[in-house]
């Protein structure tokens, strides 16, 4: 429906959208201008100004130290090492649970067996659960498994509580191709895994591009599992920031705080901005399984 | 393959039950052996480590006891219903004025949007400083000459429940709006030029023919809003660490701190099995609705 075209609006109406809209997109750019403009300020300048002003001094040192030498817990080196831990995480738990989504998704779709309505939901309640509910056993079995404090345990959780998502996205996408194309190619005399990679995979590259968008973004931002089952070798980004944030020790450096915030958030944004309609598809069809 | 059992079983169907096999197994296990280890935990006297002796309901009857229970559980209540309430009016206004408006997707959908790209550590760290009396908010209007100007919300153990609130509905706005927005691009031109021929205002297009169309969008949007409400925990550590002092607790850090760092892991899991079942009551009847209609 488009409803610009129904509705008859004097030019004061619209005006006023305009303005309304213009004043909501500057709420909430605020809080990105704040941190991007103090991160460029030195300490003075933001203890003894205004936040929202522009900097007077230009200064990168912010930047530099929050990359390289602040302080993070006990140890002086930036939030390099974490966030090279973050990439070191954020890459195989993506493409394994996307390539693992994309299986079960198939076959929750288009292999259809007795109760594979229950495995779906289960799968899907799987996505909501609040995970203080698993923290527990999973540190124990990380422990068992020998990865506690690893990457390796990071990436296996990451995962594990990301399939019910990956799943769910394929299931959606591949419910929606006609099962004709696969009968014809049975038919023809194909199996089951070149059914998957010459007619399911060509016409899947949306989904996985939503897929990958989606488990980038969750699990680059993941705090909760970083902070129980990460050690100093293998932290994520956003629990050096925090532990950066929430250090009481010497002066509290605001503009690098801002500076380690952006970089915490800038490989997100990016990706938000170069593929926005991925993320949008990602956000509705990980609420309206429709 | 249930129903004749001499047929022969074909490899294609032998292959798709082995690709599905390791999500099955793994969600199993990882989701609903580790959720009945954890229910199992909370009738047991676990301190700094599991203990597998059972004690009852003790641990329940202890957390209903904790005044830091008490203060998480109110806490979730205000924050639940304000969080809900302001993304869900917030949400469905933008998505009305992006709309009706020709440069709303292109220019505006982005901007409401990108806090949801962000980690909520960054948008804690953000607001935590902005909010700060000494350098932000409070310091800003002063500066622009309203020098008794008060604002120290986040220091307050009265208020500071109210700046998660702020930071979480920033965050999420955009979220619902979209949400908001795929409802209204799903209501029929039919309905909405006959009440246009008929004469009604904007107003009242959108009142009384509209938005009582966007049912199930309010049931979607409430169903997230109320399941991230429970769950919040990343957002309120980065803004105010549960503080001043506990004033700020939420289930969530309630579970962490009595878990690992108070070593009551009987009462930790007690408190977990209590937002499994807050979230349990949201989501299961919507699951429920949700795959019924297929």
């Amino acid at each position: 429906m488009d409803i610009k075209k129904t509705i008859r609006m004097s030019k004061i109406a619209e005006y006023l959208i305009v303005f309304v809209m213009i004043t909501a997109a500057v709420y909430f750019l605020i809080p990105l201008y704040v941190m991007l403009v103090n991160s460029f300020k030195p300490l003075s300048e933001i203890r003894g100004g205004n936040m929202l002003a522009l900097p007077r001094a230009f200064t990168f040192a912010p930047w530099k130290k929050a990359w390289a030498t602040a302080q993070i817990g006990v140890q002086a080196t930036g939030l390099r090492p974490y966030f090279i831990n973050s990439v070191k995480i954020v890459i195989p738990a993506v493409l394994i649970s996307t390539l693992m989504g994309a299986f079960s998704g198939f076959v929750l779709a288009k292999w259809r067996f007795k109760g594979d309505t229950i495995i779906f939901s289960l799968l899907l309640f799987g996505c909501f659960i609040p995970f203080q509910i698993v923290l527990i056993p999973s540190a124990r079995v990380l422990g068992v498994l020998r990865m506690a404090g690893s990457t390796q345990g990071l990436i296996l959780i990451h995962i594990v509580y990301g399939l019910g998502f990956t799943t769910l996205f394929f299931r959606n996408t591949y419910a929606n191709i006609p099962t004709e194309i696969i009968q014809s190619a049975q038919v023809d005399g194909a199996h089951f895994m070149k059914i998957f990679t010459a007619i399911m995979l060509p016409l899947s590259a949306p989904v996985i591009v939503v897929s990958l968008i989606w488990q980038t973004t969750n699990i680059w931002n993941d705090f909760l599992f970083g902070v129980s089952f990460g050690s100093s070798r293998s932290q994520p980004m956003t629990v050096a920031l925090n532990n950066l944030v929430q250090s009481s020790t010497g002066v509290k450096e605001y503009n690098v705080d801002f500076a380690g915030a952006i970089m915490t958030a800038l490989p997100t944004l990016v990706i938000y901005i170069a593929s926005g309609r991925y993320f949008v598809r990602g956000l509705t069809s990980g609420s309206v399984k429709g | 393959m249930t129903k004749k059992p001499r047929r022969k079983i074909s490899s294609d169907i032998l292959m798709s039950r082995a690709v599905l096999f390791p999500t099955v197994l793994l969600s199993m296990i990882f989701v609903y052996a580790f959720i009945i280890f954890t229910i199992y935990l909370s009738f047991t006297n676990s301190k700094i480590l599991p203990s597998f002796q059972l004690i009852g309901i003790k641990n329940y009857i202890k957390l209903f006891k904790l005044n830091h229970w008490h203060i998480a559980l109110k806490n979730m209540l205000i924050f639940g219903i304000l969080y809900i309430g302001l993304s869900t009016a917030i949400g469905l206004f933008l998505a009305i004025l992006i709309d009706i408006n020709k440069f709303g997707e292109k220019l505006f959908r982005p901007v409401y949007l990108y806090p949801m790209a962000v980690s909520f550590i960054v948008t804690g760290t953000a607001w935590k400083w902005f909010l700060d009396p000494g350098i932000g908010l409070e310091r800003i209007i002063r500066l622009w000459g309203f020098s008794s100007f008060h604002f120290d919300w986040i220091k307050n153990s009265h208020f500071v429940i109210y700046t998660v609130v702020i930071a979480a509905v920033w965050q999420v706005s955009g979220y619902i709006m979209i949400i908001f927005l795929a409802g209204l691009r799903a209501i029929s031109n039919e309905t909405i030029e006959s009440a246009v021929v008929d004469g009604a205002s904007a107003f009242d297009l959108y009142t009384k023919i509209i938005i009582p169309q966007l049912q199930f969008s309010f049931l979607t949007a409430f169903v997230i809003l109320g399941h991230m409400a429970i769950k919040s925990y990343d957002l309120v550590i980065a803004l105010t660490n549960g503080g001043p002092g506990r004033a700020s607790a939420l289930p969530s850090t309630f579970m962490y701190s009595y878990t690992f760092t108070r070593n009551e892991m009987g009462i930790g899991a007690s408190s977990a099995v209590f937002m499994l079942l807050m979230i349990a009551i949201i989501i299961i009847p919507y699951l429920r609705m949700q795959l019924k209609e297929k």
